[in-house]
């Protein structure tokens, strides 16, 4: 895969992103708010934003879905307070890590080669920094999360990571004209 | 493209979405009270109607909320959506006519 995985061109670079643990945490939000403060988190991300703090990451996919990413390095750690802090309350926290990839894609076209695979306006004032949603990406499931002005994370299933790094290297390709 | 006003996540295009039926349907609370008709009626029967009609929608390839709507099933036009549990709203006749159009 490590070849499909891989764009650099003018504009356009899409690498692996690092390695991180992933959970999706499904809960009402008076759960979800006991998990942000069980996480150390400074407040609650609002729907379609994220929240970093220390080693987690939390996207609010829906309103009531986490997607959060842990540094390996302090995951137990992050682990056993969340487990702490959602004691006896019903949730579903469910371990994804090996169901997913991240790409970095950094660069002035990976606005546009982004647009031409989803129907979402990707561009600055739709879509700030911060923003994370998941959508539709050719015909593949993906999370897209922007980083940076010209950044954006990319959480994928596995075994779309070729489908999705083929279609965008297209994409970008194209996007020069 | 058509847009589907998901109530969490704003304007998405349609192929983010999936229907989930007519809307507004209740479960009989006790199902061994019913008849096999009465069960019938609650299992199949749809109103289908020629205009108006609220119906739930998943917004799929998103949030993966089921959500209502009321569309116009001439037209295709998306009159409003709301959350689950509220119930139906009332439409006045302006915006039903506008709906039709
Ligand atoms: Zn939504």
């Amino acid at each position: 895969m490590s070849d499909t995985m891989q764009v650099s061109r003018n504009g356009f670079t899409l690498v692996p992103a690092a390695d991180r643990r992933r959970f999706v945490l499904q809960a009402r939000p008076g759960t979800l708010d006991a998990a942000v403060r069980a996480l150390g988190l400074a407040e609650t991300p609002a729907m379609l934003a994220a929240a970093t703090g220390g080693a987690v990451t939390a996207l609010r996919l829906g309103p009531q879905e986490f997607l959060l990413l842990l540094d390996p390095a302090g995951a137990e750690d992050s682990l056993s307070a969340l487990r702490a802090g959602l004691e006896g309350v019903a949730h579903s926290l469910v371990e994804v890590s090996d169901r997913q990839v991240g790409l970095d894609l950094s660069g002035a076209l990976v606005e546009p080669a982004l647009a031409s695979l989803t129907s979402i306006d990707v561009a600055g004032p739709a879509f700030p920094v911060g923003m994370a949603t998941r959508t539709l990406l050719g015909k593949a499931d993906g999370v897209l999360w922007r980083t940076g002005p010209d950044r954006f994370r990319l959480e994928i299933w596995r075994s779309f990571a070729p489908y999705m790094s083929g279609l965008l290297n297209e994409a970008a390709r194209d996007a020069v004209f | 493209m058509l847009l589907i006003r998901c109530p969490y996540c704003g304007e998405r295009s349609e192929i983010e979405f999936a229907n989930g039926g007519e809307a507004h349907i209740a479960r009989p609370a006790d199902p061994m009270s019913q008849t096999d008709e009465e069960w019938a009626q609650y299992l199949y029967m749809r109103d289908n109607p020629k205009g108006l009609i609220a119906e739930r929608w998943r917004h799929a390839h998103g949030c993966n909320r089921f959500f209502n709507a009321l569309r116009d099933t001439r037209t295709d036009r998306f009159v409003m959506t709301y959350e689950m549990g509220r119930p139906r709203p009332e439409i006045d006749a302006a915006t039903l006519a506008e709906a039709a159009r």
